[in-house]
């Protein structure tokens, strides 16, 4: 599927957190993904997934206990460094920014809002001068409908809304050719939700950013914004493919155990048992052998115990990972190119 | 105690009931009313959500209720009881045998360094009639009650359990000392969504099994329709609409109600797609 066209390419990246002397917890696993100009990917999946150890690699901000031990990110077909200390710094929230999840502890406390942005946009343009700084800041922060007055306030003068928008305005100030947003609704009510939301996609429709990778585990939110959502379980991708597919026909047993659990606004639900998921995410340091979701799932026979599961391809740009689908594919069907992946 | 709280008429006092309370922080210029003259009645066996945006009043009236705040004006009554005015320690601690409450953060609510079955017997010294079986049955009781296996949980550290498990053995702690009313602030805001039923399963099977009266206090409307009997909702302060969720559900009247349904993200109808005017297919 990747094509020149792609504004990112990541292959095979394996990225692993030092765990003791000699363990290593495999939060990203052989995670190979593309992202297509002006496109919105959704990547979804329970806590504990490695979904925001990708982000981290995405961006290219990965520390010390997490180390990349593998795989290769193209921005632009422009190769990007994946080891914090390789290479220069200069694509750092120019090609590729991140959004992070946590806006509560991501502004310095001490410093105004206006003295952070100016200090964000020197140490890229040594000579851009303050006030510059200060007037992309507020155009930024109208589009918001924030008030000027933020510019001027310490972080903890800000509701956690505020806050919220304001690291958006700040992680997009560079115009970054792909932004990575980890969690970035999780700490707002649905009105928020959906103004920091529309200004991103705002941000993509004028150009100003390219593409978006977007981490939630909120599948409604991915339904209403995302053109393709991307599943991860146990740090590797269980499904991929068009949003509506995968929410709606999802192939892979995890992502029909995610969809079951997810609440629905309708009137005919109330007290309406929705079975949650049961269980957590395998230990990381120890993955299950073969496919990682076996211990959890309902259709999991001996083969899957035994072998990484074969990516198959259920429909156009539609790919899953499971020995359970493959039985029920003909592999001689036209569109279902069986390929084993080796782990 | 007289019973000014009691309906004429009514064969059970409800077991809650607000009357005009209010909630002032600041003075003068900057006074705000968190909480604006609320008024509401919990029926004993009723779920009822009390939903609004970040900032609406939402967890100042969960504390009011759980008597950690004093109201600025209004009365609060239990079971009939005036309970506005708790003073001394033991009078509240009395009360919060039969008021329990669970918050956002399961994490935050532990002391990290002692295991659960420290954390549940510390909850377990508001009834320090018991005998220590008693108490041990007690929290076997209360963690099987949650869908916990109570042998390996007890000794486990809070690190040790995953955000629902911590979120299920704080709802534990809550309903081991057998209140009548729990109060569930934002329970599921940092609990995945697989997990987030998995809660809220556990919820409605103590209501339904205890007749445990619940006041959910949720920012999510999708949520506050799926688990309870009645709708408050809240905007600066003040209830601007109340009544069964198939009622607000089906015809609200306020606009802000409105504004919060057509806000919520869903899996039906037509996507939202923002972006879908360039680029994306």
């Amino acid at each position: 599927m990747e094509t020149v066209t792609d504004l990112l390419v990541a292959e095979d990246l394996q990225a692993y957190y030092r765990y003791g002397m000699s363990g290593w917890i495999r939060a990203v696993d052989g995670v190979s993904l593309h992202l297509r100009e002006g496109e919105i990917l959704g990547v979804a999946g329970e806590s504990g997934c490695g979904k925001s150890t990708l982000a981290m690699v995405l961006a290219s901000i990965a520390r010390w206990p997490l180390c990349v031990r593998g795989g290769r990110l193209l921005v632009d077909g422009r190769e990007v460094p994946l080891r914090v200390g390789q290479g220069d710094a200069s694509h750092r929230g120019t090609m590729v920014s991140m959004m992070p999840q946590g806006a509560m502890n991501s502004l310095n406390p001490t410093q105004r809002v206006r003295d952070f942005v100016f200090d964000v946009l020197r140490s890229h343009d040594p000579t851009v001068t303050r006030q510059a700084a200060v007037q992309r800041a507020r155009e930024r922060l109208e589009k918001l409908q924030l008030p000027e007055r933020v510019l001027d306030a310490y972080p903890h003068q800000l509701s956690g809304g505020m806050k919220q928008r304001v690291v958006a305005v700040i992680s997009t100030l560079l115009n970054p050719r792909v932004l990575i947003a980890d969690e970035p609704t999780s700490a707002l009510d649905v009105s928020a939700q959906r103004a920091l939301l529309a200004l991103l996609a705002q941000l993509l429709v004028e150009g100003i950013i390219g593409g978006i990778i977007l981490v939630t585990h909120e599948l409604p939110i991915l339904r209403n914004v995302a053109s393709r959502t991307m599943i991860m379980y146990a740090g590797q991708v269980s499904e991929t493919g068009p949003t509506e597919q995968v929410i709606f026909e999802p192939a892979h047993p995890y992502t029909r155990a995610l969809m079951d659990a997810t609440l629905v606004l309708e009137s005919a639900t109330k007290r309406q048992r929705i079975e949650g998921l049961e269980g957590s995410p395998p230990d990381l340091s120890r993955p299950p052998e073969g496919c990682r979701f076996h211990p959890r799932c309902p259709h999991a026979s001996e083969t899957c115990a035994e072998s990484f599961p074969p990516t198959l391809q259920p429909g156009t740009d539609h790919t899953v990972a499971c020995w359970w689908l493959a039985d029920r594919l003909e592999p001689s069907r036209p569109g279902s190119g069986v390929t084993a992946v080796e782990p | 105690m007289t019973d000014p709280g009691t309906r004429t008429g009514a064969s059970e006092a409800p077991v809650l009931r607000c009357v005009d309370l209010s909630r002032i922080f600041g003075q003068g210029k900057h006074a705000v009313r968190a909480v604006d003259d609320v008024t509401l009645e919990l029926q004993r066996g009723e779920i009822a959500s009390v939903v609004g945006e970040s900032g609406s009043g939402k967890s100042t009236l969960a504390r009011l209720v759980l008597r950690l705040l004093e109201p600025s004006a209004g009365r609060l009554y239990f079971h009939g009881e005036d309970v506005t005015r708790l003073r001394g320690f033991a009078r509240r601690k009395a009360y919060w045998k039969h008021v329990q409450a669970v918050f956002q953060d399961p994490f935050g609510s532990f002391n990290q360094f002692f295991p659960v079955r420290s954390v549940l017997r510390s909850a377990l010294r508001l009834e320090s009639h018991l005998s220590a079986a008693e108490r041990d049955r007690r929290m076997w009781a209360a963690l099987e009650s949650v869908g916990l296996e109570p042998g390996s949980v007890l000794d486990q550290l809070p690190h040790e359990l995953s955000g629902g498990q911590r979120q299920r053995v704080m709802i534990a702690r809550a309903v081991m000392v057998q209140p009548e009313l729990l109060i569930a602030d934002e329970p599921t805001t940092m609990i995945d969504a697989s997990s987030r039923a998995n809660i809220l399963n556990v919820l409605l099977d103590l209501n339904r099994d205890r007749k445990l009266t619940i006041l959910f206090i949720t920012h999510d409307i999708s949520l506050a329709t799926y688990v309870s009997d009645t709708l408050f909702i809240m905007q600066s302060g003040q209830v601007v609409e109340r009544g069964p969720v198939e009622q607000v559900t089906r015809a609200p009247e306020h606009d802000y109600t409105r504004q919060l349904f057509a806000d919520t993200f869903s899996l039906h109808g037509e996507a939202w797609r923002p972006a879908r005017a360039e680029g994306a297919p």
